[in-house]
């Protein structure tokens, strides 16, 4: 087991080498003036100038990158021009809310999503089957940004269920103190109910509009694969040596058929995380999502791609986390790892 | 069930014997078996047969100038006049939304076409001829992979520069890993098939083998790519534009509209981001469906 | 047997619901089983065989359906029984083991495990003792240390393995009745005698009745009490095994029995009485008799090496020293052989022996390690293959392959595929004369004319192979490797395309590299014949010699394994 994990954590390093050079590459081979992009729309030459020395650009190209990733590795992803803070902090300071927004909305996708698609793959042909398939085709369609107005409009304005669309936690509220940065577990650890309420009406509509997004893929892959699986000879076989439906359906073919599931989950988290940065403009989410969309506005360049960066190590992280519980699930890939 | 599950095969002379039906000479005929079965692929096909139309006829058959605005009618809701309402400036909703659908459409068309291109035929010599080729687009596509890919998007325009151009070179991009993995996989089971094996010995060439006995047989594969990724394409165009990236108003694009409606939600004017919002969704939804029925149609063993 | 049988089974019918309305699968049968009795149910692809058992246990897919007739089982209707019934009875008293035994036992679970779960269904045994009851049971189907396979997972087992873990599945609860489903399909000969031996003994000594659905009639002749055959969804015979050998009745009976290759038959005794014979082809005098020219074909010491991948840590490997590798895979391991203008060489051996790498190397389409390979006079195993598409001797050397349908790109008509060889290396040029050409090549090969502007998938299995063969002879080569050319095709229609072959050869004077895991049909058209076993040549020798009185032990048991009808 643990092999596997170092194996698979090799895997990482090109990939992780990979996102720098992009990174890298997105910035500095720019049709434009990098110095100009850094300094922002009001600056003045001399200050570009300077900002061009700073950066090192007037160096060649593989000093500059040397000196980039000397800068990464002690954590400088430069300063943030809108809120002069360095965008390490900032993204620090910002990560938890985006964190704790895209996991609830997968907890919740995915508590509906696994039962509907392993029930429409067994009952094949019954309205939940059809069910399944509406849910598969029309949530793939729907653009995450429309979804979530769709949402405020019924639930805030029409019938006022909602709280106003406005941040993580209603201002009347003070935030509880910060341990893991999610308001929700936080306010439990500090034993404070109201705020604790006052959080999970805020998180509900926006984590519900990233479930709707998810729901499609992970429904749809699991029918399949559950219909896979339930063609499958050792299916066959079970039934034949007269094993229980629910020993069938939930041993044997339950478990092989989260093999490709779980690796549909790493397209998934690609898809949330982009998603993120539109449910969090749309209901003023202070997550990193907005603020890389604050920062693309205002042409502050270095957030940007501080977030680039962040959110590219953060899904490497995640499909090494996917590996490795594919590897717990499939014991070909763990024996041989 | 070994019986049923492979075609069986009579006796020699004899036509093969088969539980289902035999696949029908003539690929109208089996489209038109295909509308028949799935009156849902039917309904898809008339509805993209709409958006065409709106797409290359939309400025000539709308009732207002799209960017024309009348303050005094600002904010109206859908009437008889204006079907869709009016927006904050008091342009007419329905007439932007057709016209619009023309560069919503292009900036897909365009970008699947780029990707297809480029990662279809990158994927193929992967696949077929293996080694480094193999190597170098294989690492191209997993460094392309290991960015979210919406958030790659996102730099690629904020680096490149804030144009529809660029937004249709970003949607390809984010596209590539994908058309390079299918067409790799198609090209690289076919790369020893029999069928292969048996032209190398009738003296093909390697580069022929590739244009005659790989490409043709993975294209219906592509294609089938091809429809499916069109939705995702108009979709992620429309969510860049949304978080003010590549097309700029006034310019009448889904995606803006809906962002500009977006503030007059929480005081209850909706029809000004619903119905671009609609027409969005409604044409990936054609496209979704469209890309299934082309699969149905292409490889009619793969439905489920 | 005058009590009543274990399982009867009266005019069933199966229908399977299509997309063309529904189509009788099984239509009319009657089929009983008496205790303690062996019967095979035996059958070309599409006979209907199998969906007979599925429809006993009752797992027969969505689409399909038992549309009339009753199966009674100990007295209990099958037909009308309860899904709890059913299950109760399935694995308990009527157990089921399948084609493909890897992929018959669930991927990611312990092989013991799999076993516990069956009995634990049918209350045979209480948590506390499952672990013990299924070693008991792994150890009475002859697993070697049932202790460690207990966690062992299919991946790790071998094919014949895997069987006998199905095997234990499925007499774990000591069922009454045991469905095999051509159990042995797939599996190397040598393996296949183990297993059925394995399953005779087992219910033999358990006085369990058993039911072998087969397409091997030597299988079921050496196995079994009685013979159901059958054709298109109907039973057309069902006699006594001896007396079924014997004294056949049905004329489909006779025709599958005569298309059986077996010992002391010739080709055209394959054939059903009623085809024309051509010349009847006696095996090959004429490759005596150019013995003394040069051979056409002399291949020495070749090699053909896989790399192990490299074992150690990642950093050992990126400064090149990780664990001292093993030697590298030899696939084939310093074989010669020679082949004469006019000769069959048969290419003999189980899975992994080596005989298909052989051949490619052969063919040039994979290069050798080391070794030569001669060819009329030249060293064209020292052209790599990616150029050999080029050279001159491309056109000379060609190749029939296992599977007719995936030797023929789906999207080129039977006539496009047949002068694609042609086209690039042929001298004919012009639509009508490629036309003709390709017409007299279809009568060569048996090929109805008007069947050359069809598609793969409008063909045949019998007609895609004919369409392979064409092609391989398009332009009178000298050498064609026909690699297990019938292995994908029911027995009727190999015996029709073995005869074409030795036709051709007669006529067009070619030599052949016959590759093959089938000694009976080896025998039938090889002059002579080399066995190999991981990668090396254990004999070789005329046909007679080698098939009639082996040296090598490994040659015996081979030819032990077959399964032999009574003549």
């Amino acid at each position: 087991m643990l092999r596997m994990i170092a194996a698979r954590l090799k895997t990482t390093i090109p990939s992780v080498i990979g996102v720098i050079i992009v990174t890298f590459l997105l910035t500095r081979v720019l049709p434009g003036d990098t110095a100009a992009y850094f300094a922002g729309p009001a600056a003045s030459n001399e200050a570009i100038a300077q900002i061009r020395s700073e950066l090192g650009l007037d160096q060649p190209l593989p000093v500059q990158f040397v000196s980039y990733v000397m800068a990464l590795v002690k954590g400088d992803l430069g300063t943030s021009l809108t809120t002069g803070q360095p965008v390490t902090a900032d993204l620090a300071q910002r990560l938890p809310a985006s964190g704790e927004l895209t996991l609830f909305g997968l907890l919740l996708s995915m508590a509906i999503a696994l039962p509907l698609g392993v029930l429409a793959a067994v009952k094949q042909g019954s309205w939940i089957d059809h069910l399944c398939r509406i849910v598969a085709t029309a949530g793939v369609s729907l653009p995450v940004f429309f979804t979530g107005l769709l949402l405020v409009y019924v639930f805030y304005f029409i019938l006022g269920w909602a709280p106003a669309p406005l941040g993580r936690i209603d201002v009347f509220f003070s935030e509880p103190p910060r341990v893991t940065g999610f308001v929700l577990i936080d306010s439990l650890i500090a034993r404070d109910l109201d705020t604790f309420r006052a959080a999970f009406t805020q998180i509900l509509l926006p984590a519900l509009t990233l479930a709707i997004f998810s729901l499609a893929p992970i429904t749809r892959m699991t029918r399949a694969s559950m219909l896979a699986v339930l063609g499958a000879d050792f299916v066959r076989t079970a039934r034949a040596s007269g094993l229980s439906g629910g020993k069938v359906i939930g041993t044997y073919a339950f478990r092989n058929a989260m093999l490709p599931v779980v690796t549909t989950l790493g397209m998934v988290f690609s898809f949330l995380l982009g998603a993120n940065v539109l449910v969090e403009k749309v209901f003023a989410w202070p997550g990193v999502g907005s603020y890389a969309v604050e920062a693309l506005l205002a042409s502050d360049y270095a957030p940007i791609q501080g977030f680039v960066l962040t959110m590219a190590i953060l899904y490497v992280a995640l499909n090494l986390m996917i590996d490795i519980l594919y590897g717990v699930i499939d014991p070909r890939v763990r024996l041989e790892g | 069930m070994n019986d049923m599950s492979q075609p069986p095969v009579a006796a020699d002379g004899a036509q093969p014997l088969r539980f289902e039906a035999p696949p029908s000479t003539s690929l109208i005929a089996h489209a038109r078996h295909i509308v028949a079965e799935n009156p849902v692929t039917g309904f898809a096909f008339a509805l993209f047969a709409l958006i065409l139309l709106a797409a290359v006829f939309g400025p000539w058959i709308v009732p207002y100038d799209p960017l024309a605005s009348n303050t005094s009618v600002a904010l109206h809701g859908p009437s008889a006049a204006h079907w869709f309402g009016t927006d904050q400036l008091g342009r007419d909703i329905f007439s932007r939304v057709i016209v619009a659908t023309r560069l919503d459409f292009s900036i897909a068309v365009a970008s699947v076409a780029l990707v297809f291109l480029l990662g279809g035929l990158a994927g193929v010599m992967a696949g077929f001829f293996g080694g480094w080729v193999d190597t170098v687009v294989g690492r191209i596509a997993d460094t392309i992979m290991a960015f979210p890919l919406f958030v790659l998007a996102m730099g690629i325009v904020a680096a490149l520069g804030n144009t529809v151009t660029n937004i249709v070179i970003a949607t390809a991009i984010i596209n590539f890993p994908l058309y390079a993995r299918v067409a790799r996989a198609e090209a690289n089971v076919r790369r020893d098939a029999g069928f292969v094996q048996a032209a190398r010995l009738s003296g093909n060439s390697e580069w022929r083998l590739l244009l005659t006995q790989i490409v043709p047989n993975i294209m219906p594969i592509m294609a089938v790519q091809m429809s499916l990724t069109m939705g995702y394409a108009i979709l992620n165009a429309a969510g860049l534009s949304f978080i003010g990236l590549g097309v700029r108003p006034p310019t009448p694009e889904w995606g803006i509209m809906v962002a500009e409606g977006a503030s007059f939600i929480v005081s209850g004017e909706w029809w000004v981001a619903f119905f671009p919002g609609l027409a969005l969704m409604t044409a990936v939804f054609c496209f979704n469906l469209l890309g299934d029925g082309v699969r149905d149609l292409v490889d009619p063993q793969r439905r489920n | 047997m005058s009590s009543p049988p274990l399982l009867d089974i009266r005019n069933l019918t199966v229908e399977f619901a299509t997309r063309r309305g529904t189509v009788q699968a099984v239509k009319a049968i009657d089929v009983s089983v008496g205790k303690g009795q062996t019967v095979a149910i035996v059958g070309e692809s599409g006979s209907g065989k199998s969906v007979t058992s599925y429809a006993v246990v009752r797992i027969l897919d969505r689409a399909g359906k038992v549309a009339e007739g009753s199966i009674s089982f100990s007295g209990v209707d099958l037909v009308a029984a309860s899904e709890a019934q059913m299950r109760d009875l399935r694995g308990r008293e009527i157990s089921m083991i399948f084609q493909n035994p890897r992929a018959a036992l669930n991927p990611i679970r312990k092989v013991g495990k799999q076993i516990e779960d069956v009995l634990l269904q049918h209350v045979q045994a209480t948590r506390a003792t499952a672990r013990e009851k299924a070693i008991e049971a792994l150890e009475k189907v002859k697993i070697a240390r049932p202790q460690e396979r207990y966690d062992a997972y299919p991946f790790e087992l071998s094919g014949g393995m895997c069987q006998r873990v199905v095997i234990a599945l499925a007499l774990a609860c000591q069922p009454q009745l045991l469905i095999a489903d051509e159990p042995t399909t797939g599996l190397d000969v040598t393996t296949q005698k183990a297993v059925m031996d394995l399953i005779v003994e087992l219910t033999r000594e358990r006085g369990m009745s058993t039911i072998l659905i087969t397409h091997d009639l030597g299988l079921a002749a050496a196995y079994c009490d009685k013979v159901v055959v059958m054709e298109k969804g109907r039973v057309v015979e069902t006699a006594d095994a001896k007396e079924i050998f014997r004294n056949p009745q049905h004329p489909y009976t006779r025709k599958l029995m005569k298309a059986t290759p077996r010992v002391g038959s010739s080709l055209t005794d394959l054939l059903p009485d009623d085809q024309p014979k051509r010349s009847a082809p006696a095996k090959t005098a004429a490759a005596l008799a150019t013995a003394s020219e040069p051979p056409l074909l002399i291949v020495e010491n070749l090699v053909k090496e896989y790399p192990r991948p490299v074992t150690g840590s990642f950093l050992a490997k990126l400064i090149g020293k990780g664990e001292p590798e093993k030697p590298a895979f030899r696939a084939v391991d310093g074989i010669g052989f020679t082949v004469r203008r006019g000769e069959t060489l048969g290419l003999v051996g189980e899975s992994g022996c080596g005989k298909s790498t052989t051949s490619m190397m052969v063919n040039r389409l994979l290069d050798p390690t080391s070794g030569r390979i001669v060819f009329d006079g030249q060293d064209i195993g020292a052209i790599p293959a990616r150029q050999f598409a080029t050279s001159a001797f491309r056109r000379r050397i060609q190749m029939v392959f296992q599977d007719p349908t995936d030797s023929l790109n789906p999207r080129f008509t039977a006539e496009r595929a047949i002068v694609d060889p042609i086209l690039r290396m042929g001298k004919i040029r012009g639509r009508d004369a490629l036309r003709a050409r390709c017409e007299e090549l279809a009568q060569l090969v048996g090929l109805p004319i008007e069947l050359i502007d069809r598609f793969p998938h409008q063909l045949s299995g019998g007609q895609k192979a004919r369409v392979g063969i064409a092609r391989a002879i398009a332009l009178d080569p000298d050498l064609v490797i026909l690699d297990e050319p019938t292995a994908a095709l029911d027995v009727s229609v190999q015996a029709v395309v073995l005869n074409l072959l030795e036709e051709l050869k007669q006529r067009l004077g070619m030599s052949y590299i016959f590759v093959s895991h089938d000694l009976n049909v080896v025998r039938l058209l090889c002059d002579r014949v080399i066995v190999m076993k991981t990668g090396q040549i254990v004999e070789q020798g005329t046909a007679e010699e080698v098939l009639g009185a082996p040296r090598a032990e490994y040659t015996k048991e081979l030819l032990n394994a077959i399964p032999h009808p009574p003549l």
